[in-house]
């Protein structure tokens, strides 16, 4: 199962913002949502505020994610979407983890 | 980084974190077969007890604020059902039963349904008795249609099923009560006989 050289090779190619599943999770949601508030990725990822900022912050840093602020009612409304970059890591990232699991069959 | 890390877990949280913001997946086939039998026991009983029959869509009864009444109390019990049962599935699959996709799924229910009791409002304080009942089946197929895109597809055929027994149910207007039992009725029941074999035997 992990002898095989061409795994090592592969799993070298996972980036290294997704190996936590916290940050799998946010890049997930937000593939299948333009947008998503701070409070509803935080309901759907069942984890504490500080937890998921910090995440979040990661993500951003790379440059997957990308933040928009604004009013509604006077009330600070904070939402987040996945960058093309972002996206396009997700997707090499859902490509590399497919050719694991075919070559651990 | 781990090397015997489980890869197919990964994939396995990256599918279910997909589905589980983008569709409510808890509704319960329990709470269609419920809703199914209360449907069917309040037509029998507006049709037996009250006399409810309307065959023109100018339709008098004396007993019309009873049957306000007990179409009333059917929605709020198969609510109640329904809350319930999702309730439980959520609370099973470890879903929160209130997040961003439930209050899509309520929201895009809820504007056709309100303009839908809106009209049918209006029209029976006029005396237009007999459009309520394919009216509803109309209205509740719009509300089930728009909704489809935040659940399990099925629910976008219950709603064009419903549609077609609202429009049959016009035009046959002195079918109408009989066309209400079975879109209320027995496609709740089927729905929720094939959502218990389908998804949650």
């Amino acid at each position: 199962m992990s002898g095989d050289k061409r795994v090592k090779l592969s799993i070298g190619n996972l980036h290294k913002a997704f190996e936590n599943r916290i940050r799998l999770g946010i890049m997930s949601a937000l593939a299948v949502n333009d947008r998503l508030g701070f409070t509803s990725l935080k309901e759907f990822l069942d984890v504490t505020d500080g937890n998921l900022a910090t995440h979040i912050k990661k993500l951003e840093n790379e440059g997957f994610v990308e933040v928009e602020k604004s009013f509604i009612d006077n009330k600070p409304n904070t939402t987040y979407s996945m960058t093309e970059k972002g996206k396009k890591a997700f997707e090499e990232h859902l490509n590399v983890l497919e050719e694991i699991i075919k070559s651990q069959k | 980084m781990k090397d015997d890390r489980d890869y197919t877990q990964d994939i396995a949280e990256i599918r279910s974190m997909m589905e589980r913001s983008s569709k409510f997946l808890s509704l319960s086939g329990w709470a269609g077969i419920m809703a199914g039998l209360y449907a069917l026991a309040g037509a029998w009983v507006a049709n037996s007890w009250y006399n409810f029959y309307p065959d023109e869509i100018s339709y008098e009864t004396s007993s019309l604020t009873e049957i306000v009444w007990l179409a009333l109390l059917i929605l709020v019990m198969a609510l109640v059902t329904a809350i319930y049962f999702s309730w439980r599935k959520a609370a099973d699959r470890g879903e929160k039963i209130w997040n961003a996709v439930s209050r899509q799924l309520l929201a895009s229910m809820a504007i056709p349904l309100a303009a839908g009791g809106g009209i049918i409002l209006i029209l029976v304080s006029k005396g237009l008795v007999g459009l309520a009942a394919p009216l509803m089946l109309l209205f509740y197929g719009l509300a089930l249609y728009n909704a489809s895109k935040y659940t399990i597809a099925e629910v976008k055929y219950m709603g064009t099923v419903q549609m077609g027994l609202g429009l049959v149910g016009a035009w046959f207007v002195e079918y109408g009560l009989l066309f209400w039992a079975l879109g209320f009725g027995v496609v709740h029941i089927i729905y929720g006989v094939y959502m218990y074999f389908r998804y949650e035997r």
